[in-house]
């Protein structure tokens, strides 16, 4: 099923004004309704070599895999929709390929990735994240972060160390306790939820929300949903009036339209017309 | 002042002060550090010194230039740094009082499980968030600087004193001024003076808006948008929707953002409006 009716895709990523070179790295698929946004770490290069890995590995072979196995199908080994297994496979597979680069070559020594990746199928919507790139949601009024960041900073407001208003002024914002390519394995983050037509959806690397508070994010997507393009680099430009201290990274995915598998009998004779 | 010690095989050969904003290195004699080994290219490196920082970038040298052990191609040097060059070192040295943090502390970095941030981590946080003594700007005052915002976008070096032609990324200084920006989360639109937009023509002549938020739309929705954005350097419109473009003084926009003038007169979905500052 191709869902490039159904989504509207922009992305933008921008070295930020501090930084010499990206180490962010991002992939969209409107076709198959993927996206992937990867934020590097590591000396000199590793980092957007890490971060690379993870969106290529991540994109090929979901693209390949996807025109065999639906996203939708039902897993009967987890009982869950087969999305969520083919992201887990494939975020294994990428942090092999990082671990085992960094473990072969000494300049890639100790290099690893963020990672936020959205499988869009059947009106729903599968989200995998590790460390501290996030996933926003426009619905509607309400702007919220869907995703929980993989950090300390996260850990402390979670055990109560601090409130959320007193991690803006944290120094430890740049602490991870996940990333990709750093072990030999990766628990990733995995979960489903339903989208509704009008959704926008805002994938970012830590240098969007690190210079721009959630509220101005919210107000500029909504201020901006008609022109989804301008939206990303609005937000893009403000992160760097703003400082631009990292590298700065966006995907927007807008639900256009209805992306439901088609189950009747007549809706999917139709289907196979088409 | 920060000074370069040119050693070979750990015999000290020379000393050399940065003194000026471009010194370069290489074997030919017209070089401001010349080193005569055929391992050295003729053109080497270049180090350029803006107030108390330097840079360091290789000139596509044959045989490369190591910072303390690593390739480069630019970096930002940091107090006992050891550049080599074949089989001579040079050593940055430039002993500061309360020097800034390393330019790349705020990477991020995994944390394993179990594993306490390094002590040494935390500290240079603090202290880079902490009564900085700032000598060269600032942090305060860069973001309300009187900039003549709109009428002349102004680069964010200026404020600061930087050079206008210095190369954007990253004297330190910059850096500093914006640890305060985000420290506070604000956006730096104090810094832009208040402006409005008056309507000339249409039901709602007359009217008055004044553009406080970072984005003001424009127009009907569905028909012709256009956004006036809020920026530290003044006010920018730029197209969101609809087949035609907004006008600006007669002239019809393109896609880009344009930056709006004090009387500046926009046309849009038939509709004429005045752009101008309140102060």
């Amino acid at each position: 099923m191709n869902l490039s009716q159904a989504l509207e895709i922009a992305s933008c990523t921008d070295p930020g004004i501090v930084r010499s070179h990206n180490e962010d790295s991002i992939a969209a698929d409107a076709a198959r309704g993927l996206v992937v946004l990867a934020d590097g770490m590591g000396g000199y290069n590793a980092g957007e070599v890490a971060s690379g890995i993870a969106t290529t590995v991540i994109t090929t072979e979901l693209q390949r895999l996807l025109e065999e196995n639906p996203a939708h199908d039902h897993d009967p080994a987890t009982g869950r929709s087969r999305a969520e297994a083919l992201l887990r496979e494939q975020i294994a597979k990428a942090n092999t390929s990082i671990f085992q680069a960094a473990q072969s070559q000494p300049q890639y020594a100790g290099m690893g990735t963020t990672l936020v990746s959205a499988l869009f199928h059947d009106n729903k919507v599968t989200v995998a994240h590790i460390g501290d790139s996030r996933l926003y949601r426009l619905r509607g009024e309400d702007f919220a972060q869907v995703t929980r960041d993989h950090s300390l900073l996260q850990e402390q407001i979670d055990s109560g160390m601090i409130t959320p208003e007193q991690a803006k002024f944290s120094q430890n914002k740049n602490l991870v306790t996940r990333a990709l390519g750093i072990d030999a394995t990766v628990e990733p983050e995995l979960h489903e939820y339903e989208t509704q037509v009008g959704d926008i959806y805002l994938l970012c690397s830590d240098g969007l929300n690190d210079m721009v508070s959630d509220e101005d994010m919210g107000m500029t997507l909504q201020t901006l949903a008609a022109n989804l393009q301008l939206a990303s680099q609005q937000l893009v430009q403000m992160a760097n009036d703003n400082g631009g201290r990292d590298n700065v990274s966006v995907i927007l995915v807008r639900i256009a339209g209805d992306y439901a598998v088609p189950r009747g009998l007549l809706a999917r004779f139709l289907g196979w017309l088409r | 002042m920060a000074k370069l010690i040119l050693s070979m095989d750990g015999l000290v050969l020379k000393e050399i002060t940065l003194t000026k904003e471009r010194t370069t290195i290489g074997r030919k004699p017209h070089n401001d550090i010349q080193i005569d080994n055929l391992a050295v290219s003729g053109e080497h490196a270049v180090i350029v010194t803006i107030l108390n920082d330097s840079f360091l970038e290789d000139l596509g040298s044959t045989n490369g230039t190591l910072v303390n052990g690593q390739p480069i191609k630019k970096h930002f040097l940091q107090n006992n740094d050891v550049v080599e060059l074949g089989k001579y070192k040079l050593k940055y040295v430039n002993e500061q009082p309360a020097r800034a943090a390393p330019a790349d502390f705020e990477k991020t970095m995994v944390l394993r499980p179990g594993q306490l941030p390094r002590p040494d981590a935390a500290k240079t946080g603090v202290g880079a968030s902490g009564g900085h003594p700032a000598p060269m700007a600032p942090p305060a005052v860069a973001p309300t600087a009187p900039s003549a915002a709109a009428s002349q976008p102004v680069s964010l070096s200026q404020p600061l004193g930087a050079p206008a032609a210095a190369p954007a990324p990253l004297p330190v200084s910059e850096s500093q001024a914006m640890r305060s920006v985000s420290t506070s989360q604000a956006v730096p639109t104090g810094a832009t003076r208040l402006a409005s937009v008056q309507v000339l023509s249409g039901a709602n002549a007359g009217k008055e808006m004044d553009l406080t938020k970072p984005l003001t739309t424009l127009g009907k929705p569905g028909v012709q948008v256009a956004v006036i954005t809020k920026r530290p350097q003044g006010y920018f419109i730029t197209h969101v929707e609809g087949a035609s473009f907004p006008v600006v003084n007669g002239k019809a926009l393109d896609a880009q953002a344009h930056p709006l003038n004090d009387h500046d007169i926009v046309e849009l979905a038939g509709v004429k409006m005045e752009f101008f500052f309140k102060s």
